[in-house]
């Protein structure tokens, strides 16, 4: 078989693998009440500033940064954190139980609660997106 | 009668020098072949002999060996090797894990289950290294979480460098930051003659 049909079956088949992850969680999230999902409301959210105990008000792009396709920075111990950004790295958000994780742990930290369906798949959109 | 001497003492020093090289005394109840590996510092020079035939500084601390553990634990922070504080001060760690020195760490149940057996298995007061059995002498922490940075041992390997090249380093930022300055830090290896404090240089005194 020719090198270039073989490299486009193979890109198809990720793209159809990181689409069938993508349809899990999202499909998920639907079901579990969310409605249509929005990237521009993933952006706005993403650079949101909330309150925190400590003062210092807490962002998902203080550590990752305002733009996912940079790298970021842990922001207390300083380790640098992969873009988020789909374009960059194509194996981001395609793990479910990764990315439950990470919401998990990221949403109880920044906002002080667990993210809603809704707003995870507005990030999940946001991310992909770029 | 004097050069049999001299060949005689050179003899012997040779066979010691082969002996350092070669024994496995000081590298505790482990089998050679498991331990052998991490022996030996990566090659951070750049020239000089293949690591494997001169004798480099042994791993301090028993490095990682547990992938789950590696990824969890080091995907925010510096993999701390288990050999850096005692089975209690781990065990209160993996009991607080969502207040985690300020952040959310926790852990789905069967993960946080292996990682804590790995943990306490693999503690400072049961190693074979010394220097990794120092690191359980004394408390790691009043009634706050345990820090490495505040065992007694830890103090004192580190009280003489200045702030400012530590908090005071953009670099560094924190004590807590091993691998910042300690670059064969992975490897279980902080020998003081590898450290290289960013923007500052070697350490060495």
């Amino acid at each position: 078989m020719k090198p270039k049909i073989v490299y486009g079956m193979a890109g198809c088949l990720f793209a159809g693998l990181a689409q069938g992850a993508a349809g899990d969680l999202l499909s998920g999230y639907r079901s579990a009440g969310a409605g249509v999902f929005s990237p521009e409301a993933g952006a706005a959210a993403w650079v949101q500033e909330y309150p925190s105990a400590g003062g210092a008000g807490r962002s998902c792009a203080g550590c990752h940064g305002s733009d996912p396709r940079q790298p970021g920075r842990h922001i207390e111990t300083g380790k640098p954190i992969e873009p988020m950004a789909r374009s960059v790295n194509p194996d981001r958000l395609t793990d479910p139980a990764k990315v439950e994780k990470w919401f998990r742990r990221n949403c109880r930290w920044t906002l002080g609660r667990e993210c809603t369906p809704q707003e995870k798949g507005d990030f999940y959109q946001f991310l992909i997106s770029q | 009668m004097k050069k049999t001497v001299i060949l005689i003492v050179t003899g012997i020093l040779a066979i010691a020098f082969i002996g350092t090289v070669l024994s496995a005394s000081e590298r505790g109840e482990r089998e050679d072949e498991e331990y052998s590996e991490n022996t030996y510092a990566p090659d951070i020079f750049g020239y000089g002999p293949p690591r494997s035939v001169w004798p480099g500084p042994r791993a301090d601390v028993r490095p990682v060996a547990d992938a789950t553990y590696a990824n969890e634990c080091g995907a925010c922070h510096f993999a701390y090797q288990p050999g850096l504080l005692s089975a209690q001060a781990w065990s209160r760690i993996m009991d607080t894990l969502s207040v985690h020195y300020g952040d959310d760490a926790s852990l789905e149940a069967p993960q946080a289950e292996a990682i804590r057996r790995y943990l306490l298995d693999n503690a400072a007061d049961r190693a074979s290294e010394s220097r990794s059995r120092a690191f359980a002498a004394g408390p790691a922490a009043g009634n706050a979480l345990p820090r490495i940075t505040a065992t007694n041992y830890f103090r004192r390997e580190h009280y003489e460098i200045p702030a400012r090249f530590v908090e005071g380093n953009k670099e560094v930022r924190s004590f807590s930051n091993c691998q910042a300055c300690h670059r064969t830090a992975e490897t279980g290896v902080y020998n003081e003659h590898l450290v290289m404090i960013p923007g500052v240089g070697r350490w060495d005194d």
